[in-house]
């Protein structure tokens, strides 16, 4: 089996796998970094959301063969203890109910607000259509987003 | 003034404490139930007995203490609002108080399930007394130190202080309070004197969730685990001919390919059998792999050959069939009062309505999955399932075993809305493992999720009511659902009890699809077609829909009728705080509102949806929604859950569609059927009845209203009165945004 070698969070990885492995299994299964969720694997549901090279992706989306060279950032590494704005604000409000979804929806918020720092509220509601929440915590995470925006800028 | 609750068991048995070899007192208790005689406290924190005990509380001798929350987390927040009512009386501060997951189930485990509600309703009383008795056991410690009488001592924020002003920590009379006797006929503290319940508490498990952290079933891993994806028949009522390995076994990754189904179908020819067994009884083929992707690829790669063995069934001819149970006469009726015939016969004028909707699954983010290890000693399941008493029971049965070798830990779950309930993924979990002798786990794709799901049926209702001088006089509710019926009291609820002559008649219709428990079972649905018709009625009379309801609220109040479920005057409250906080009376221009007033599952609920026109496009703004829940344990966590709630009762009711054609579904995965999405969302603003009644549940009494607000609010709108759901497929104006 192939080997490939990819930087997340900072760190090289070094993962054998089959070319088409999405970097959603590899991340799970081989490199026991389970906070990037499995959810649709059709790239429609947002659970499973990575930073490559800054942008939000779905990484079920994405194979192993296609990311040598690139910066993967996954929850584990937006922080080391949790305190990036997003994650802070996502505390602050108290967001999730079953929990399963909100680190795509932290993965989809932070790519967001480096991109666009002052966003207005239908902004902010058009950055996270394409993640779903099934406990439709829709309000609160609304209210999250716009609270790390304000904390960030200061 | 201090309560003293009326006890169903003796004080004495119901809980037992012990002090641990590690230091520290520990308790163990039974929800309902005396403990056993034979019951024996662990002095091992590690040897923590659930056979005996429903919970533990742990107070260690740094007075920190730690509370294995003894209910299924499904998102409904009682792994927060349960151990805060035991924080409470126990007089301890939260930050001292560190919660921790009930391990694991075995028989007497009596309310570890999540479903209906219930689980704040049904512990408020146990989790309290408790508390309380363990705080007294701690004081009557400390004063017997002191060698004064324990009345005189207080405990606060885990300090007691006798008269003199000397204090104690909990922790430093732990040891002493183990060993003395359980206090009978323990005070309980008044709801004014709170100073925990009804703050805001945050989500106990909040950092690991931003930090994503293992939490959940499908974040479980064992060492040697192997996993397995099933291949289930593809429609409802087929069963495995022959299947061809050769492609999936030669895809890397892939370890084997088995056949299972033997042992559910060996347990169905057994007599008393949980049903849920039905489940899981077909012939399945299972890959096994070194990955979750490699057992995806090779589960793809089976050819497999099966057979219908019943009538394919399609979405046309369920509707069909419904529409011809409606019309017919094999109705069970469920509650009659007076005479419905004689009130039609009568009457100036009848009105009749019919209201459907579809199938739906449950949806849960994370697929059904778990993990198993069966060996010749002891069985291990760990996994997220809402009812782990049931489901470890059925294992044991079906794999010839004693409850004594099975031990099941629960996990944090991505969703339940009722699918959790049934254990069929945990009893093929089980099986896999007993073929194969190895630890598995059992991942379900999305597709599998959807396709062979345990779904909200399709059900129907037809509404008439007869009106004679201006009254109603008559309400005939008919049901026709499918694989059966409204159960247990709904046919008691509103309007019964408030028109003289009124009957509910049900009927089924039996299908080879599985169907089970939604998100508020047949309130779900019911509530959009009754509040939707009391609207219509409301506009026939001339009357103002919430003058009407209030109206018919008085006709009950001073009932002797005690099979009637809702309270008129916790009717009342939540109308009018709806009607005020949502400024029903004076709408703003552009703005048509929709009211509706339910309640269900114990709680009483009234919402108010506002929605404008933008572009002749009718667009949800927001709702207002008063909640009578008694006791709002933590508002932070309630607030989220009424949230949730509404906007899942608005997005199923908008969008929310599931059509079979010969027996599978027609959509499989996010692409084909429509969820709620954020920007869809309405704004929800949540106001509580201030009372000091006992708690009752939130998970799901919020969904019901919501649809039935929408629809009236849009009728208002645009003039188009809705009758079925989805509503985006059953109206003019396609895109309706929120």
């Amino acid at each position: 089996m192939p080997t490939y070698n990819l930087t997340i969070n900072g760190k090289p990885q070094t993962i054998e796998a089959t070319a088409d492995m999405p970097l959603l299994w590899a991340l799970r299964d081989e490199l026991d970094m389970v906070g990037t969720k499995y959810g649709c694997g059709i790239g429609q549901c947002g659970a499973c959301t990575v930073h490559v090279n800054g942008n939000a992706t779905r990484s079920c989306q994405l194979q192993v063969s296609q990311l040598e060279g690139k910066e993967i950032t996954t929850i584990e590494g937006l922080s080391e203890d949790g305190s990036h704005p997003v994650q802070k604000a996502w505390k602050e409000v108290d967001v999730p109910q079953c929990g399963y979804c909100q680190a795509g929806q932290i993965m989809t918020a932070s790519a967001f607000l480096d991109k666009n720092p002052n966003p207005s509220e239908q902004e902010i509601k058009n950055a996270m259509h394409g993640n779903i929440c099934r406990c439709a915590a829709y309000n609160r995470i609304q209210q999250a987003v716009a609270i790390a925006a304000e904390n960030k800028s200061v | 003034m201090s309560t003293l609750i009326p006890s169903k068991f003796s004080r004495r048995s119901f809980l037992r404490t012990s002090s641990l070899t590690s230091g520290g007192m520990l308790i163990g208790f039974n929800f309902f139930t005396a403990c056993k005689d034979t019951a024996v406290m662990p002095v091992d924190i590690s040897k923590l007995n659930y056979n005996d005990f429903n919970a533990f509380i742990k107070i260690a001798d740094n007075g920190m203490v730690t509370i294995f929350s003894p209910n299924p987390e499904i998102g409904q927040g009682v792994k927060t609002s349960m151990p805060m009512i035991i924080a409470e009386e126990l007089e301890v501060p939260w930050e001292h108080v560190h919660v921790a997951q009930g391990v694991l189930d075995t028989e007497n485990y009596v309310r570890q399930v999540a479903g209906g509600s219930q689980s704040i309703r049904f512990g408020w009383d146990a989790l309290r007394q408790t508390g309380a008795t363990a705080r007294q056991m701690l004081v009557n410690a400390a004063a017997t130190k002191w060698k004064v009488d324990p009345s005189t001592c207080t405990a606060k924020k885990g300090i007691i202080t006798n008269s003199k002003g000397e204090t104690l920590g909990y922790g430093d009379v732990v040891k002493e309070a183990a060993g003395m006797e359980v206090p009978e006929n323990v005070a309980l503290k008044d709801p004014k004197e709170y100073t925990l319940i009804g703050t805001d508490v945050g989500n106990v498990d909040i950092d690991k969730i931003i930090t994503g952290k293992p939490l959940f079933g499908l974040d479980y891993k064992a060492e040697g685990m192997v996993y397995a994806a099933v291949l289930r028949p593809p429609a409802f009522g087929q069963t495995l001919v022959s299947y061809d390995e050769t492609a999936a076994k030669a895809t890397p990754g892939v370890i084997d390919v088995i056949k299972i189904g033997s042992k559910a179908q060996e347990m169905m020819t057994k007599e008393d059998v949980n049903w849920t067994v039905k489940l899981a009884q077909s012939e399945k083929v299972v890959v096994l792999a070194k990955n979750t992707w490699a057992a995806m690829q090779g589960k793809k790669a089976i050819n497999a050959v099966w057979e219908q063995s019943t009538t394919p069934e399609s979405t046309a001819l369920h509707q069909q069939k419904l529409l011809d149970l409606l019309n017919g006469n094999k109705f069970k009726t469920l509650r009659k009062d007076g005479d419905i015939k004689k009130a039609f016969s009568k009457a100036d004028k009848v009105i009749e309505r019919t209201y459907e909707s579809p199938f739906l699954p449950h949806n849960c983010m994370e697929p059904m999955n778990f993990y198993a290890n069966v060996t010749d000693e002891k069985i291990h399941l760990v996994g997220p399932v809402q009812t782990p008493a049931d489901a470890a029971a059925t294992v044991a049965a079906m794999l010839g075993r004693d409850m004594a070798d099975v031990r099941l830990e629960m996990t944090r779950m991505g969703g339940g809305f009722g699918r959790r309930l049934y254990g069929d993924f945990v009893y093929e979990a089980a099986e896999i493992s007993d073929t194969i002798k190895k630890p598995i786990k059992m991942v379900s794709s999305r597709e599998d999720d959807m396709t062979t799901g345990v779904y909200r049926p399709a059900i129907t209702y037809r509404i008439s009511a007869s009106i004679k001088d201006g009254e109603i006089t008559g309400y005939h509710l008919k049901e026709a659902a499918i694989n059966g019926n409204m159960y247990g009291l709904i046919p008691n609820f509103f309007p019964a009890g408030a028109i003289e002559n009124y009957q509910v008649d049900a009927a089924s219709y039996d299908s080879s699809i599985t169907t089970g428990a939604w998100r508020a079972p047949y309130t779900n649905f019911l509530a959009f077609a009754e509040q939707n018709f009391i609207d219509e009625l409301a506009h026939e009379l001339d009357k103002d829909p919430v003058a009407l309801r209030l109206a018919l609220l008085q006709k009950v109040k001073g009932s002797t009728d005690d099979r009637i479920q809702y309270s008129p005057e916790r009717m009342e409250d939540v109308i009018h705080l709806a009607v005020e906080k949502s400024g029903y009376q004076t709408p703003k221009e552009g703005v048509y509102q929709g009211f509706c007033a339910y309640y269900c599952h114990n709680t009483h609920v009234a919402e108010v949806a506002d929605v404008v026109m933008e572009n002749n496009t009718p667009v949800i703004k927001k709702i207002t929604v008063a909640v009578d829940c008694g006791i709002v344990v933590n508002p932070l966590g309630a607030l989220n859950q009424v949230e949730g709630g509404v906007v899942d009762g608005v997005g199923h009711a908008m969008y929310g569609d599931f059509k079979f054609n010969d027996s599978t579904p027609a959509s499989n995965n996010y692409d084909g059927y429509r969820l709620i999405r954020n920007g869809e969302a309405p704004k929800v603003e949540t106001h509580f009845v201030k009372n000091t009644l006992s708690p009752t549940g939130l998970g799901e009494p919020t969904l019901p209203p919501a649809g039935a607000a929408i629809a009236i609010a849009i009728q208002k709108a645009t003039g188009n009165r809705l009758y079925k759901q989805p509503f985006v497929s059953n109206m003019k104006a396609k895109n309706i945004l929120g």
